[in-house]
């Protein structure tokens, strides 16, 4: 393999043929420069669309209220499903749940506001385990806790967008923000990988809303995680709730319109699966441009060993055994595709690189990416496609008769 | 050194048959220098591939420095091409992208010789044949006689047993020829098997014995010495 007077013949013949050596190689380099783009756009997508999930946990259910579009059992269709906070109770008490919140909205937007600064923010009823749910992190200061909804206290934790806009560089723990005109004390601010969005938003007790806000008992939204169960697991949770909810409320249980059940691990799997098959057709795609690369350099040192067909029989007569006629074809095929190969790799993790850089804040796209393993596999598929490409033409240069020497051309 | 018994050689292309040669006993001693002779289409350059082991033979036995050369593998063949036979060729068959020292070596690369130890002899060898100057130059800087010597250089460098030389001095002039074959005579008188194939009478001449083929079968083996007591004869009848 490391043998200098080898390097050098493929370095002499390649020297003489370098039109035809750089468009071989260009096609190399073109199919791989073709794989990792797909892939990584592919990743690009795939993480894009993880992003938008990591707003939330991915293995929440959320149940929301609707109308009924059937009759069921003596009440007409039309009926508004109104949740109650005995609802929350009821689901907190049903198994292989791990956190529960109800929500609540306030109608109306209330301008809340610090001192001088105002401004709209999204106001969120929940209880503590909302902050699961919404995948917060704290960056000062605590989320709700249990004391906090016992005792309706008037606490707010607010996101880090709502500090900025209000408290400038002020410290706000421990401060009163105004709700309308009533008065919060801010207990925490939160981060949320979800985006500015959610992190516009500012979060409050939902037994102090329904108090403050006039809501009496009423929920909106009951949201719920399901620890690490399959996606059969959770369709099972999601059936029982629809059951259990139906004879509760009296709605026929295959209204679908009476209760809408969001449940994101099915589509979170969705995704996933969807992202896989994607991989795959883009590998297929990519080993297909490939393999077009493959033949290309295979048709050329094809050439190569006809050209070369003279020179091999000299080299034979003077001793050349056919393995040294083989290991200098293939050597030059492997060469020829690793090298272009390399570069369309290089290239193709430049552009990505590039896009990643000027494509911040985009939806449903980040960080195109191609990993060290991609990476790995990439060259590896090249240097066995070289062997490939050469293995034909070094086949028959072996064969090449020595008496081909002697006649005269 | 070269004993061949009843040799046959048929070519079949298509559903044609070509039968060249057609059954040769021939006795070649260590040290001898031989002209192959005949017209074209005798069968000479098929006899000397078979010798050179380029080529196989359909029926007969063939023995080389006391090994029966049978049916072999490509890669054995090639062994005892490197180690027992040096090749001239009539279009010296250099190699044109390498220069003059990586071409007189190249039979050592297949022998593994160190690239510092082949180079070295490589520049011996040349300097031998007075083609030193010429070392780093490529084939087609060279004139049509030194890169025949250089083609020589190439042959004896792995110290062949045996040079064998197809129509040697075909793409030369007749001086220069000439030299050429005072060259093989050195190189004979070194101790090494010289055998030549032409069809130039006074390049037979200079060789020890002239073996004569025609269709296929051996007309005439002629020792110089008789040749010319033989020719003398003529010219006082």
């Amino acid at each position: 393999m490391f043998d200098i007077d080898k390097w050098q013949e493929i370095y002499s013949t390649i020297g003489k043929n370098k039109l035809r050596t750089f468009l071989t190689g260009f096609s190399v380099a073109w199919g791989i420069f073709m794989l990792i783009i797909l892939l990584g756009s592919g990743y690009g997508l795939e993480n894009g669309v993880r992003k938008e999930f990591e707003g939330d946990a991915t293995n929440t259910i959320s149940i929301n209220q609707g109308v009924t579009s059937k009759a069921y059992r003596g009440y007409k269709p039309g009926r508004f499903i109104q949740f109650k906070n005995d609802d929350y109770d009821f689901v907190k008490s049903m198994k292989d749940i791990d956190h529960v919140s109800a929500r609540t909205r306030v109608r109306g937007t209330s301008i809340i506001s610090y001192k001088n600064e105002y401004g709209t923010f999204d106001m969120m009823c929940v209880h503590p385990d909302y902050r699961y749910i919404e995948n917060l992190t704290m960056i000062s200061g605590r989320y709700l806790n249990d004391v906090d909804v016992e005792q309706r206290r008037k606490v707010v934790s607010i996101g880090r967008l709502v500090k900025d806009a209000l408290f400038k560089k002020e410290e706000p723990l421990g401060k009163y923000i105004k709700i309308g005109s009533i008065p919060f004390k801010v207990v925490g601010v939160f981060d949320d990988p979800g985006g500015d969005r959610d992190l516009s938003r500012i979060y409050i007790p939902i037994s102090t809303a329904q108090m403050v806000f006039n809501r009496g008992n009423d929920i909106d939204r009951l949201s719920i995680t399901v620890g690490d169960a399959t996606v059969e697991q959770s369709e099972a949770i999601v059936d029982k709730i629809r059951n259990d909810f139906s004879k509760k409320h009296h709605f026929d249980p295959e209204d679908k319109r009476a209760i809408f059940i969001w449940n994101n691990v099915e589509e979170y799997q969705k995704f996933m699966r969807l992202f896989a098959n994607i991989r795959l057709f883009i590998w297929v795609i990519g080993i297909g441009t490939i393999i077009a690369g493959i033949v290309g350099v295979s048709n050329i040192m094809m050439i190569v060993v006809k050209e070369r067909t003279k020179e091999i029989g000299i080299r034979k007569a003077l001793g050349a055994s056919p393995e040294s006629v083989i290991s200098l074809i293939m050597q030059e095929s492997i060469l020829i595709t690793a090298f272009a190969g390399y570069i369309g790799l290089v290239l193709g993790v430049g552009l990505l690189e590039l896009v990643s850089k000027n494509l911040q804040g985009v939806d449903y796209f980040a960080n195109p990416e191609i990993n060290i393993n991609v990476a790995i596999l990439a060259t590896l598929v090249l240097i066995v496609s070289g062997a490939v490409a050469g293995f034909v033409p070094a086949k028959k240069a072996a064969s090449v008769k020595p008496v081909i020497a002697l006649r005269d051309e | 050194m070269i004993r061949l018994e009843g040799i046959h050689k048929t070519y079949i292309t298509g559903t044609n048959e070509l039968h060249v040669l057609k059954g040769i006993d021939l006795h070649i001693e260590k040290g001898e220098m031989v002209s192959i002779m005949g017209s074209s289409g005798s069968g000479k350059s098929t006899l000397l591939n078979i010798i050179g082991i380029l080529d196989n033979y359909d029926k007969g036995k063939y023995w080389l420095d006391g090994d029966l050369i049978g049916k072999m593998s490509e890669t054995k063949a090639a062994q005892y091409r490197n180690r027992l036979i040096g090749f001239v060729f009539q279009s010296f068959n250099l190699i044109s992208f390498k220069n003059a020292v990586e071409n007189v070596a190249l039979p050592l690369y297949y022998k593994k010789v160190s690239r510092k130890k082949r180079n070295k002899l490589a520049l011996e060898y040349l300097d031998k044949l007075g083609l030193k100057e010429w070392a780093t130059h490529l084939p087609n800087e060279l004139s049509g006689g030194q890169k025949q010597r250089l083609a020589i250089a190439r042959a004896l460098i792995a110290e062949p047993k045996i040079i064998l030389a197809d129509e040697p001095t075909g793409a030369l002039d007749s001086k220069t020829s000439l030299e050429m074959m005072d060259l093989f005579k050195e190189i004979n008188d070194m101790g090494i098997t010289v055998i030549i194939v032409t069809h130039e009478r006074d390049i037979a001449a200079k060789t020890g014995k002239i073996i004569r083929l025609k269709d296929g079968i051996i007309d005439s083996i002629m020792d110089n010495g008789e040749r010319k007591k033989w020719l003398a004869d003529q010219v006082m009848a």
